[in-house]
């Protein structure tokens, strides 16, 4: 009796000083990366000025990015080439160290541990890549790629309990069981992806990472993998973290919106906010260029310039130089995410001065 | 939603012979002209023992006033020697059979190590990066600034003399794998580190890392197998470059033993007959190998070709 | 007379397992200053028909059979030589990858003033200033100095912008674009496709314009041809086919769009995945996808796996389908009957 009003009391009084932390999968605190483009240190020294000096060059790649993810949501980053998503979800995914920041999952901080440490939430997070032509080894038959997983993360499972399992994996992403001894190559595009989704969800994961899965696949092919991730995700209850650049896709999928560009977030956003109520000036630019079907003569909102190079960062705004709003105050002070009255969280000057 | 068809698996045969690899092979008469000379010099040397009329290495068959008979075609000869005799008076047919047998193992033999060296340092140094790789790499340098010959005469020259002279004999093909094998690993090292290098970026591994495998099982369980064409197309000519190496070293006195000739020391062996109108001595084995060499190097053409993956991809 | 009319046109390759129908049957025409759209997913057979409408197809294909006139010339028979007057002169063409076109040793300035003179008689100087009155038509910023760089030391949109002042450099009837802003992002995309069709439109050019996007063929395009496994599957004006498209695969096509349906519920996917060429289903092509081919008893109609569709006249658009043949059929019956 007494035990039991103990573990009530202990399921209601969760740590609860921060609503959004508790209820969040996945934090993501002041994240950054830069890569090195300057080779070994005898290719970084350099004769400047008859001295002999070090000289390095690095690509910043994600500069500062915080993120929550909550459990249940499909969270979409959205943006161009180069704008560091895909940079972001490999760092989740401890495919790159962070060179500063912290990732959590579940209370836990992952960022900094070893691959022996990271196995039992290798088994709780998963990841879909964009390409199905690359993402499944050559040399291997479907079964042997389904395997693999369950072997590793159900050491004590016989025989039968993997074959089990790999069967009713690939019954549940529509490829037949009888085709495990093909090789990838065998398959087209679209059930390549479905082969590698089943791979992710094998080892039953509670979280997936999801790269520009439907990217590289055909319109038609396009829609039946997108059911397929919603399906799951209702089936399994899933967390997704879905990389893209196609934001007709992520009307579709997505709870929620962050917009990414040059390697920090502009904009988060519920996805029914941000399509009806765009507030940063480039997520606009972003949604008036989607090639929309009904109308004949759609009006871009028609960016200048060029998007600058993450290698030299422009100073304060990495937007100022195509944005259509950007006054002397955006050219010197990086703005910083605000929340706005509907839960929005912009980072733009021109907004916070109401200007926008 | 599965395709309604499934269409039967195809047995490891049937996809060999839809593959490029086959089809090719069909429509290249060098190829097959070279892999069936290469594979009859192969069974003739290993069957040396039951196809020559004479065992060479036993000395109770050997009669010096046979020496130097020419082959069965010039005035002469002798018809129990159909190539002649050399200069002590072996029959040269069997002579040349076992010298085959021997070159062939010294190549394989050190192809094998290089092999097992070089795939090993290079998957090492390609997938793990860093001070691996230029500590690896560095080594490989060092190691190819060094000529096999050098090599040879150093490590052959150090065993002459603190084991002795018979010591060296007795165990001259295995000391010839070793120093074949380890004066060229870096050929294999450098191949596979470029192709690893190449391999490492794909979905694939990282699909494996996810996973939450180890690097030693994604090296030879994921990256590996994908590298495995440019390492069958080394291997050819690597073979073709040992079998060429240990003849220059027995050529030079440092190889095997006049007792257990390869086809490099018969040539030696025979070279100083030229003069005095023997030139069968030493024709012989010299067209042997020439034929040998060509053949190998002819089908690792071919396979560079075949597996080129940007050629045949269109 | 059309500007450019392509008849029966019919494309093999000739491969290891046999020969491939990469193209049976394509006709359309193009008249002058009209915008074109080629739309269909990859292996549908889009870009063959682009390279083949310059003999441009590799070996091992070829042009089996069909013709292609250009203002009354057949192309695929003439000369190399001829081929070379109307290529890059009359017909220009911009592929999805600017370094197909971009050669990355020679700067820009180079590239453009051989290209001229390699057309005409005229002096450097001259070729420059068209050059750069071209380059201004893209709105590339100061012309001058892109003439002394080279290709890599430009983005993508710049390069793809660079291609179209190519493309246009000699005045040319028709543009052939292949996926030309795949390889771009949302932004630049929207900025090349609005640069293209003003330009078009500006200088009275046709426009051929190869495409998986919809969307992109639904803003740019006043016809379009719908492609599926090597045939032209439906034809008409791209406003009508965009909002009542007749044939299975094109609704198809439109409904799997993520646009097309309720966020959060499910799309309206097209089952199984394009045949391959060299194993097409009998029939129509598309009857083993086909949602409607059994709606009457449960049972493929047998016209549909048997019969290859002809071609049927439905309002201004054609339509290869027999179920659509069908309906109006019947339509006419009751017309007929009341």
């Amino acid at each position: 009796m007494n035990a039991q009003a103990e573990t009530q009391t202990a399921v209601h009084v969760r740590p609860s000083q921060n609503e959004e932390s508790s209820e969040s999968l996945l934090q993501i605190r002041g994240l950054k990366k830069r890569f090195s483009l300057s080779g070994d240190f005898l290719d970084q020294l350099r004769f400047k000025g008859g001295r002999l000096v070090r000289h390095q060059e690095h690509v910043h790649a994600i500069n500062g990015v915080n993120l929550d993810i909550k459990r249940g949501e499909a969270l979409c980053v959205v943006g161009e080439s180069g704008c560091g998503k895909s940079t972001v979800a490999r760092t989740v995914m401890g495919l790159i160290t962070p060179s500063e920041g912290e990732i959590s999952y579940g209370g836990q901080r992952i960022d900094n541990l070893s691959s022996r440490q990271l196995l039992p939430y290798r088994k709780r997070m998963q990841m879909i890549f964009q390409n199905p032509y690359a993402s499944l080894n050559p040399r291997m038959t479907i079964q042997q790629t389904l395997e693999e997983p369950l072997r590793l993360h159900h050491p004590n499972w016989n025989r039968q309990q993997i074959l089990d399992k790999v069967e009713e994996v690939m019954r549940s992403v529509g490829i037949d069981p009888d085709w495990g001894k093909r090789f990838g190559h065998e398959f087209s595009g679209g059930q390549r992806q479905r082969i590698a989704i089943a791979r992710a969800l094998a080892v039953d994961p509670e979280f997936i990472v999801a790269d520009e899965p439907i990217s590289a696949l055909d319109v038609s092919i396009q829609a039946q993998v997108l059911n397929l991730l919603m399906e799951a995700q209702q089936e399994r209850n899933l967390t997704y973290m879905f990389i893209t650049h196609d934001l007709a896709v992520v009307e579709h999928f997505g709870t929620r919106v962050a917009v990414m560009y040059l390697g920090t977030v502009c904009e988060i956003a519920t996805t029914a906010t941000l399509f009806e109520k765009p507030r940063h000036p480039y997520t606009q630019a972003l949604l008036s260029a989607i090639p929309r079907l009904k109308d004949d003569r759609p009006q871009h909102i028609r960016l200048t310039g060029e998007v600058p190079t993450p290698v030299n960062l422009p100073s304060g705004c990495v937007f100022h130089g195509r944005c259509p709003h950007a006054n002397a105050r955006c050219k010197q002070e990086i703005p910083v995410l605000q929340t706005q009255d509907d839960g929005t969280r912009v980072a733009c000057h021109a907004v916070e001065e109401a200007r926008l | 939603m599965t395709t309604s068809s499934t269409p039967t698996v195809p047995s490891r045969w049937e996809r060999f012979r839809d593959s490029f690899l086959w089809y090719s092979f069909k429509r290249d008469r060098t190829a097959q002209l070279c892999l069936a000379v290469f594979i009859c010099m192969v069974i003739a040397a290993f069957a040396s023992p039951l196809l020559a009329p004479t065992d060479p290495y036993d000395l109770r068959h050997i009669d010096i006033l046979d020496s130097e008979l020419p082959p069965f075609w010039i005035d002469g000869s002798d018809e129990r020697y159909v190539l002649g005799t050399d200069a002590q008076g072996r029959d040269l047919w069997s002579i040349v059979l076992y010298g085959t047998r021997v070159s062939l193992l010294i190549g394989f033999g050190a192809v094998l190590l290089q092999a097992l060296l070089g795939v090993t340092f290079g998957l090492m140094a390609g997938y793990l990066g860093g001070r691996v790789d230029a500590f690896l790499m560095r080594l490989a340098d060092i190691q190819l600034s060094f000529s096999t010959l050098m090599v040879a005469i150093v490590v052959g020259a150090v065993v002459k003399a603190t084991m002795g002279s018979a010591f060296y004999s007795q165990y001259a093909v295995l000391m010839l794998i070793l120093i074949i094998g380890l004066a060229e690993w870096p050929q294999y090292a450098r191949t596979v580190r470029a192709s690893v290098l190449a391999e490492k970026n794909k979905e694939y591994v990282d699909a494996a890392r996810v996973m939450g495998l180890r690097s030693r099982r994604i090296m030879f369980r994921h990256v590996l197998p994908n590298t495995l064409s440019p390492i069958f197309v080394i291997s050819t000519v690597q073979i073709a470059n040992a079998i060429i190496s240990e003849a220059a070293l027995s050529f030079l006195g440092l190889g095997m033993p006049e007792t257990h000739p390869s086809l490099g020391s018969l040539i030696k062996a025979g070279f100083d007959y030229i003069q005095s109108g023997s030139w069968w001595i030493t024709l012989i084995p010299g067209a042997v190998l020439v034929v040998l060499v060509l053949s190998i190097n002819l089908l690792g053409d071919w396979l560079r070709d075949v597996m080129n993956p940007r050629l045949y991809k269109g | 007379m059309a500007l450019l009319e392509v008849s029966q046109l019919d494309v093999r390759f000739a491969l290891r397992q046999g020969e491939v129908r990469a193209l049976r049957d394509v006709s359309f025409t193009l008249e002058r200053g009209e915008r074109l759209g080629i739309v269909g997913e990859s292996g549908a057979g889009k870009s063959v028909a682009a390279f083949s409408l310059l003999n441009l197809i590799a070996k091992p294909g070829f042009i089996a059979g069909g013709s292609i006139k250009f203002e009354g010339q057949t192309l695929n028979t003439m000369s190399e030589r001829g081929l070379r007057k109307v290529r890059g002169n009359r017909i220009s063409m911009i592929f999805q990858d600017p370094m197909m076109t971009l050669n990355p040793v020679l700067s820009i300035g180079e590239q453009m003033l051989e290209c001229l003179k390699a057309h005409r008689r005229i002096s450097s100087k001259e070729a420059r200033s068209i050059a750069l009155d071209k380059l201004r038509q893209v709105q590339i910023p100061s012309p001058e100095k892109r003439l002394e760089q080279y290709p890599h030391e430009l983005s993508g949109g710049m390069r793809q912008r660079i291609i179209i002042a190519i493309a246009l450099l000699l005045d040319p009837d028709i543009i052939i674009a292949d996926e030309p802003t795949t390889a771009l992002d949302v932004t630049i995309q929207a900025e090349i496709m609005a640069l293209l069709l003003e330009l078009c439109e500006q200088h009275n050019v046709g426009l051929i314009l190869i495409t998986h996007d919809l969307g992109v063929v639904s803003q740019v395009t006043q016809r379009m041809l719908v492609m599926y496994a090597g045939r032209v599957i439906e034809q008409g004006p791209t406003r009508e086919i965009i909002n009542d498209p007749q044939h299975p695969y094109t609704q198809g096509l439109l409904n799997a769009l993520p646009q097309m349906a309720t966020p959060g519920e499910r799309l309206n996917q097209i089952r199984g995945s394009m045949p391959s060429l060299s194993n097409l289903p009998s029939g129509c092509a598309f009857h083993p996808r086909c949602d409607f081919i059994n709606r009457t008893n449960g049972q493929p109609r047998p016209a549909c796996t048997e019969q290859v569709p002809e071609f049927v006249t439905s309002g201004n658009c054609r339509v290869a389908c027999h179920m659509v043949a069908e309906m109006i059929e019947d339509r006419r019956l009751k017309e007929e009957t009341s």
